[in-house]
């Protein structure tokens, strides 16, 4: 079932919209917002609140990239293998990543933090080569740069960890 | 040399907010709009010979002037702004959107008062984070303000606007695909006619235009069609934000006189090519443009101009190939796009695409074989225009047939060698 907040926030958006099932990408966005990604679950939740049948949410759920239809890490870097980025370096930043987080494009890592998906042009070409990590552009990249940004994930997440031991 | 489209854009500083804008002159083409009949706001537009700068080029109020107008036209009518911006090598409206907000709404105000639409959606791509936020406050800004929302400045015209952030595909940019998605469906592209200013978002008449174009309007407006062709150097009046990608000096994005030439754009505003680097080609307007070489870069980039060189302006942002850099990989690299961003509605597209992408990875492999570049060939001609639904296939078929053209030599070095020549191996 969809939570409240979900359900609020998917009521929100649909009335921008003449009817229930333009709002249905949003509401697959929103609930991956909340769970990480859509699950079986979540596709029969957000169908049954918008009166659609799941396989017909499905159908819309796998055509858009963004949705992920298979749980992906705590951050999803998306590295842009796109024209621009391909001229500037993109094979050999994907070859580092594979190597550093040991895995290829498509995987996440065994303790789950990262996933890597290569992705279409992100829009930034003037600074090739480019990624995006969750919500956050790197433009410039070059292998010792990527080494640092992976790095600083890594310290962040110390960091919150050792916060919510300080406050148990 | 005025600079309308990116007068009040600062990078990497906040946007002017409303009050900044409407200091800088922002809003009032909306009330002298709103001063006009919308047939008067059709007739300016027309005057000033904007056309669009999605890639098409296609004359925008000639685009417009298919709307239903009058009291019989069918209701809701919408206007859709194209902030889909997923042309690889292309990266102009997001600094529109990111830089100056209120200036992409009010050329939407002024457009949909222009055909009498009822409500704006702004299809946004999802990478655009910062976009959406910054569009969002804006349009909130502009309901509170009294620019949008019921009887606007107190006029008898309303408009409500909502922003989509869009879940990807390269597709959505497709106008009738873009309608499709907007309506919480797959994004596959419509039989055309009808059109979608008789029949688009819902079955009711629609205008799609891109963010650069409608930043355009206002000015247009505000100013006067004269004043908007004299910034120009080609008949299609005003400006335009020409990029430039890949292994020169300076990558970046200018605005600029429509028609500057590729020769001054490359080398005065990029910078040439690096130190180590030779120029070998470029693609003027994105992935789905013709490449040009070196004898063609004395053209200006507009899109009468573009078409000697069997080119076109597409979105004007080029993508520099060097001397180092292999053309079988490049087209490789394009030709994967393509296949990967097929919807898979019609055969020639996602069948002929991944038969192109095969071969040309077989190529790069040391796999090429005499008969490839015939099998390619023939290709670039059965997904040309009128094959297709949409301008996907005959879009990823402009590179290739341009680049068998441009670099024969190289193709044919590949199969026989049996290996690609740059690579390191």
């Amino acid at each position: 079932m969809l939570s409240e907040q979900e359900r609020r926030e998917i009521e929100a958006h649909a009335r921008h919209y003449p009817n229930n099932r333009a709002v249905c990408i949003e509401a697959l966005k929103i609930v991956q917002q909340h769970r990480g990604w859509v699950s079986n679950e979540g596709i029969a939740d957000v169908a049954e609140a918008l009166q659609m049948k799941p396989a017909e949410l499905e159908s819309v759920a796998t055509f858009y990239n963004m949705i992920f239809r298979k749980p992906v890490g705590k951050h999803v870097i998306l590295l842009c293998d796109s024209v621009s980025c391909w001229i500037m370096g993109y094979e050999r930043l994907r070859q580092h990543l594979g190597d550093k987080l040991g895995i290829r494009p498509g995987q996440t890592t065994a303790d789950g933090r990262f996933t890597l998906l290569p992705n279409v042009c992100l829009g930034a070409c003037d600074h090739a080569p480019v990624m995006m990590v969750d919500d956050a552009y790197y433009q410039d990249l070059d292998p010792a740069r990527v080494d640092e940004i992976l790095a600083s994930y890594q310290q962040e997440e110390e960091k919150s960890t050792d916060g919510n031991a300080a406050d148990s | 040399m005025e600079t309308p489209l990116t007068h009040n854009i600062s990078p990497g500083k906040e946007p002017p907010d409303l009050a900044q804008y409407e200091k800088a002159g922002g809003y009032a083409a909306l009330r002298k709009a709103l001063s006009m009949s919308p047939a008067e706001v059709q007739a300016a537009v027309k005057e000033s010979n904007l056309r669009g700068r999605g890639g098409a080029g296609f004359p925008t109020a000639q685009k417009w002037s298919f709307v239903p107008m009058g009291d019989d036209a069918p209701r809701p009518k919408y206007l859709v702004c194209n902030a889909d911006e997923m042309e690889p090598g292309t990266f102009k409206d997001r600094m529109l959107l990111e830089g100056d907000p209120h200036q992409l709404i009010e050329g939407i105000i002024v457009s949909a008062y222009a055909i009498q639409a009822d409500v704006a959606y702004v299809f946004l791509r999802w990478a655009y984070k910062l976009a959406a936020r910054r569009m969002e406050e804006s349009i909130a800004e502009a309901y509170r303000h009294g620019y949008l929302g019921k009887n606007i400045l107190g006029s008898a015209y309303s408009l409500g606007m909502h922003l989509h952030v869009s879940a990807g595909r390269y597709m959505c940019g497709e106008e009738t695909a873009l309608l499709n998605a907007l309506e919480g469906k797959r994004a596959n592209p419509r039989t055309k006619p009808p059109y979608p200013q008789v029949s688009g978002l819902w079955g009711k008449p629609t205008i799609v235009n891109n963010v650069e174009t409608l930043c355009n309007i206002p000015h247009i407006v505000k100013r006067g069609a004269e004043w908007f062709k004299s910034l120009s150097r080609s008949d299609d009046g005003g400006t335009k934000l020409y990029g430039v990608s890949g292994r020169v000096k300076n990558p970046g994005l200018w605005e600029l006189p429509m028609g500057t030439s590729m020769r001054e754009i490359l080398e005065e505003h990029a910078g040439g090519m690096c130190d180590g680097y030779q120029f070998r080609g470029l693609l003027p307007g994105g992935a789905s443009t013709d490449f040009v070489t070196a004898e063609h870069l004395d053209l200006a980039m507009d899109f009468d101009s573009m078409k000697k060189a069997d080119s076109r302006l597409g979105t004007g942002t080029m993508i520099v190939l060097d001397d180092k850099t292999c053309p079988v990989g490049m087209l490789l690299n394009l030709e994967h796009f393509f296949a990967q961003e097929s919807c898979g509605w019609c055969t020639p597209c996602w069948s002929g695409l991944s038969w192109i992408e095969q071969i040309l990875q077989d190529m790069e492999e040391g796999r090429g074989r005499a008969s490839d570049l015939e099998v390619l060939e023939s290709h670039t001609r059965l997904l040309g225009p009128g094959h297709t639904f949409c301008a996907l296939a005959p879009g990823a078929a402009e590179p290739l047939q341009s680049g068998l053209k441009y670099f024969r030599d190289d193709f044919e070095r590949h199969i026989h060698e049996k290996r690609c020549p740059w690579s390191p191996t």
